[in-house]
């Protein structure tokens, strides 16, 4: 059947105008609008003495220049808490621009409007901003030991403290379980900070309707629906005033989640000050040191376990540094808290997480969103049990596993979204299998030896994951069918790359019957759906997918009564096959859906020649019934919305294959595996792009990223040339295979793919190395210099 | 607003960008990206880094590759220019441009104009090129999405569309 498109590879509908040029991102819109810089704060942690705009005053071409002073009401005001929790006790946000104290190399001090950024900028190096030097707190640890405090009134550094603990089923302590346990191990994993990097960084451009008395924003942003009612409030203006579009945005990966920035408040309200669209594109520069980063952990583990390798108990203390703000709350560490466990049954857990405060960029979540993290320790510790008992590796990860049989599996805890840790469905000893079989596991030892024989040092590395996506509270979805027969489907969260206008095309032209051709989706823009959440935790799929299938059978159920009507036969009888509605079995009795569409709305007015079968004298009608029926509404439209009761849990295993060079140190990896369950495929192309992707950036995670702060709260190396993103040239071939185990929550079955391919992988690539070298890997990323050195230790603690 | 002096000062450009010819008046320090962007609205080459990384400026000057974003606009007078606009030729999209599509080489985009015109280029020169020239022609260019795999099959995919074209 021509329409059935669920499941199929079906070609991306965006590509047409991104591959010639025609695509709209950000700063390719607002060709005529005024342009904003920033003079951003040079220290780490400073008292701001004075600003002197004065020697800017006379460039050609300033408009404006706004310190926090100029600010009134609401925007002068910290930025909002987006995510609150009783853990953080001392969450704390900056200001649009710098109010007294600067936190942060990059943190805005000073506003610029002009003719253009060239402009903008010049005026920007007039200005002077005179600065008392407070001492910088920078790494985590030395955070912690608060000899110097980020915030003053935050005693510690600390944010937010929290302890989740879940006992056995006998009532055991995590504590208590190792204590008794046949064997302990205690180590400490660390890993660095890395930072989503999208290729093109935030952006915001206002026009400000004096006319209309109304605003219109675009913004580079994964939630366009938060974004206006956050400029609506702060800005005092009533929400139907304002709106706010995601135009083509390129790539997010969880920065652009964060809002709203100092940005997105200040230019929207520059443009309606002035009365002139302005509009601000981020630079590289700004984006290192101005957004935000993630992943930075130290980590001390402690587990016991028995002779097969099963997990007793397990202890977890973690060190967050969340950097100088808490605006996204503290998400990261609870999913790295709760997202550890895996697909395991761990006999009793606790873990024990405590959020610092820096004097560096904050930390808000990055694709992954602290399971790459958790995954590192679990995946780690499950390495060290099998190397302490002389176990295979996978063997006890198998002795491990949550069994197919025990789902739903209830792992005791409080889940991202405040619901239940409950896994829905997965089928973990099988994707162990097929990983074992795809990479070769049991044959490996042979390879190994072949490597040897010939000088060549290899090993091999395997991570398994859970990650809970599709998190609410909900998405909805909005379906129309014009009287020309096109179908016009909205949602309200936003797309970065992910090919949603494709996938939600699917999932509309199979619910509805129709060719993929007649149906287009918008997203992210709150002039056509203004209720939504946005993009993130792999949820889009999930939420809208369904949330449109749901709006699409809505408007099926009513296109059916409506032609039933026409056709004057039962509802149930019909059948919607390309884009025409017919009896089954007998497709002469049909109506095309347009004309469905026309007579859905009754008419007065014939606006063309197909809208006269719907007007009052065109045709026969009841004179007992009102046109239009209690509980119907005019018109061929539906909206639902999908709410799930918690999140659905997709899983995964990836294992590598890495080369060392025995002189150089050079890692390479040979071999990337990955098994991948996200439920039900809507479109198996756009998954195996997600997860290549994803592991590309898990690649550079374990091998090449990190944020060189020095001790001054300087970002070292914030340019393309020193934060080493991977080229083709670094990521491997990747070999994937998928297992479909449906969720069951969803009337699709799906669950979310977005963040799969980064999360494992560290863990992956360090065990692989540890297996290459025999040496104990515990921090990632590595470099053939810290490699290099580790061989070095190693060499010289045995000569001593 | 236009200035007179120093580095200010404007300077009459001629460029020939996909073929039609433009006049425009820039100041010295007015990179191409932002001329070709900006002056003439030619906003399919994109700026990714400003430092000549990433390689989402690039555009082919008299043919060859180069970072738009690393050009001064005065330096190019007088040359010939193509950007990702001037790729499809008379509105049939070009072999990179189909292969990209064909193979998934692109998911948010922004990257790809840069790619394809480096690809445009590296396969003019070599219409049947190894796995390792395929690699090394695309090792300039970041991509943040696509983990490269399809785009290094878009390439391939791109030779054989161009060899079965050419007959």
């Amino acid at each position: 059947m021509t329409t059935k498109l669920f499941g199929e590879p079906v070609r991306r509908r965006e590509d047409a105008r991104l591959i010639t040029g025609q695509g709209r991102f950000l700063d390719d819109l607002g060709a005529n609008a005024l342009a904003a810089a920033f003079v951003r704060s040079p220290h780490a942690h400073a008292r701001i003495r004075d600003v002197d705009v004065s020697a800017a005053l006379d460039v050609e071409g300033l408009v404006a220049i706004y310190t926090w002073e100029d600010l009134p009401g609401l925007i002068a005001e910290p930025l909002p808490l987006l995510i609150p929790h009783p853990a953080l006790t001392h969450g704390r946000t900056g200001h649009a621009l710098a109010r007294d104290v600067v936190r942060h190399v990059g943190e805005p001090v000073v506003m610029v409007v002009a003719a253009d950024r060239y402009v903008a900028e010049d005026a920007c190096a007039l200005i002077e901003v005179d600065y008392e030097l407070l001492k910088p707190v920078v790494g985590v640890e030395e955070a912690a030991e608060a000899v110097n405090l980020v915030h003053a009134d935050v005693p510690g550094n600390i944010g937010a403290h929290l302890v989740q603990e879940v006992h056995s089923a006998a009532g055991t302590s995590a504590r208590e379980a190792i204590e008794a346990a046949p064997h302990t191990l205690a180590f400490r994993l660390d890993i660095e900070r890395s930072a989503s990097m999208p290729l093109e960084g935030r952006g915001v451009y206002a026009r400000w309707d004096a006319d209309d008395e109304s605003l219109r924003v675009y913004s580079s942003t994964q939630t366009s629906t938060s974004v206006r009612m956050a400029v609506a409030a702060k800005l005092g203006l009533a929400l139907p005033k304002v709106e706010v579009i995601a135009p083509d945005v390129g790539g997010g990966f969880g920065v652009k989640i964060v809002h709203p920035w100092p940005e997105e408040i200040l230019v929207p309200w520059a443009a309606r000050l002035l009365g002139r669209e302005v509009k601000w594109t981020e630079d590289r520069r700004e984006h290192f040191i101005s957004s935000a980063h993630e992943r930075a952990q130290v980590h001390h583990v402690r587990v016991g376990f028995d002779d097969d390798g099963r997990v007793l108990g397990l202890d977890v203390n973690i060190l967050h540094d969340h950097g100088a703000y808490t605006p996204y709350g503290i998400i990261v560490p609870i999913i790295t808290s709760t997202q550890l466990v895996g697909p395991y049954k761990i006999g009793a857990y606790r873990v024990e997480f405590t959020s610092i405060y820096t004097n560096t960029v904050q930390v808000t979540p990055y694709r992954g969103a602290g399971r790459p993290q958790g995954v590192f320790c679990m995946e780690r510790t499950m390495d060290r049990i099998a190397a302490h008992l002389g176990r295979d590796r996978t063997e006890v990860r198998a002795a491990n596993f949550i069994q197919p049989g025990e789902f739903p599996y209830d792992q005791g805890m409080t889940f991202q979204d405040g619901r239940p840790l409950i896994y829905d469905s997965g089928d973990y000893p099988e994707s162990l299998r097929m990983l074992k079989e795809l990479i070769g596991w049991d044959s490996f030892p042979a390879t190994k030896a072949e490597a040897a024989a010939e000088g060549r040092t290899i090993g091999i590395g395997v991570g398994c994951y859970v990650e809970g996506t599709g998190v609410g509270p909900y998405e909805g979805g909005h379906v129309q069918i014009t009287s020309d027969g096109r179908v016009h489907v909205s949602t309200g969260l936003t797309s970065q790359g992910q090919g949603h206008e494709t996938v939600f095309a699917q999932i509309a032209a199979t619910e509805l019957g129709v060719p993929i051709e007649r149906v287009s989706v918008v997203t992210g823009d709150t002039r056509r759906f203004g209720y939504a959440v946005g993009t993130f935790a792999s949820r889009a799929a999930v939420m809208s997918g369904n949330a449109i299938a749901l709006a699409c059978r809505k408007v099926r159920d009513k296109a059916l009564k409506v032609a039933a009507d026409a056709l004057e036969a039962d509802p149930r009888d019909l059948e919607i096959t390309d884009g025409v509605v017919h009896v089954a079995g007998a497709p002469s009795a049909s109506i095309p859906l347009a004309t469905v569409a026309v007579l859905s709305n009754p008419l007065r007015y014939a606006f063309d020649q197909e809208a006269q079968r719907a007007t009052q004298f065109a045709g026969p009608s009841s004179d007992d019934r009102p046109p239009v029926e209690d509980g119907e509404e005019p018109g061929m439209e539906g909206r639902d919305y999908y709410s799930p009761i918690r999140s659905t849990f997709a899983s995964g295993m990836h294992a590598a294959i890495v080369e060392t060079d025995p002189l150089t140190a050079e890692i390479k990896i040979l071999r990337y595996v990955v098994v991948h369950d996200c439920g039900k495929l809507i479109n198996p192309m756009i998954v195996e792009g997600q997860i290549h992707g994803g592991v590309g950036q898990g690649v550079g995670g374990a091998l090449y990223e990190k944020m060189a702060y020095d001790e001054h709260g300087q970002l070292l190396n914030a340019s393309f040339m020193d934060f080493l993103m991977p080229y083709a040239t670094e990521v491997p071939r990747i070999e994937t295979a998928h297992l479909e185990t449906p969720s069951p929550l969803n009337p699709l079955g799906v669950k979310g793919a977005g963040e799969a391919g980064v999360i494992p992988v560290s863990a992956v690539v360090a065990a692989a190395i540890e297996d290459a070298e025999g040496i104990t890997i515990d921090r990632m990323p590595i470099s053939p210099s810290d490699l290099y050195s580790l061989r070095t230790d190693t060499r010289l603690r045995k000569i001593q | 607003m236009s200035e007179t002096t120093g580095a200010h000062r404007a300077h009459a450009v001629t460029l020939t960008v996909n073929g039609v010819l433009h006049q425009v008046t820039v100041p010295a320090r007015r990179l191409l990206s932002d001329c070709l962007r900006h002056d003439l609205g030619l906003t399919g080459t994109h700026v990714g880094c400003e430092h000549g990384v990433c390689g989402a400026c690039t555009v082919l000057l008299d043919g060859e590759p180069i970072r738009s974003c690393l050009t001064f606009a005065v330096t190019v007078d007088g040359h010939e220019i193509t950007t990702v606009e001037g790729l499809a030729e008379g509105g049939a999209l070009s072999p990179v441009q189909r292969a990209f599509t064909e193979c998934h080489g692109l998911q948010c985009g922004f990257c790809t104009p840069g790619f394809l015109c480096t690809v445009t280029a590296f396969l003019r020169d070599n219409r049947t090129p190894t796995d390792e020239e395929v690699l090394e022609a695309v090792s300039g260019n970041l991509c943040r999405c696509t983990g490269y795999q399809n785009i290094i099959k878009a390439v391939h995919r791109a030779a054989e569309i161009q060899a079965e074209e050419s007959g």
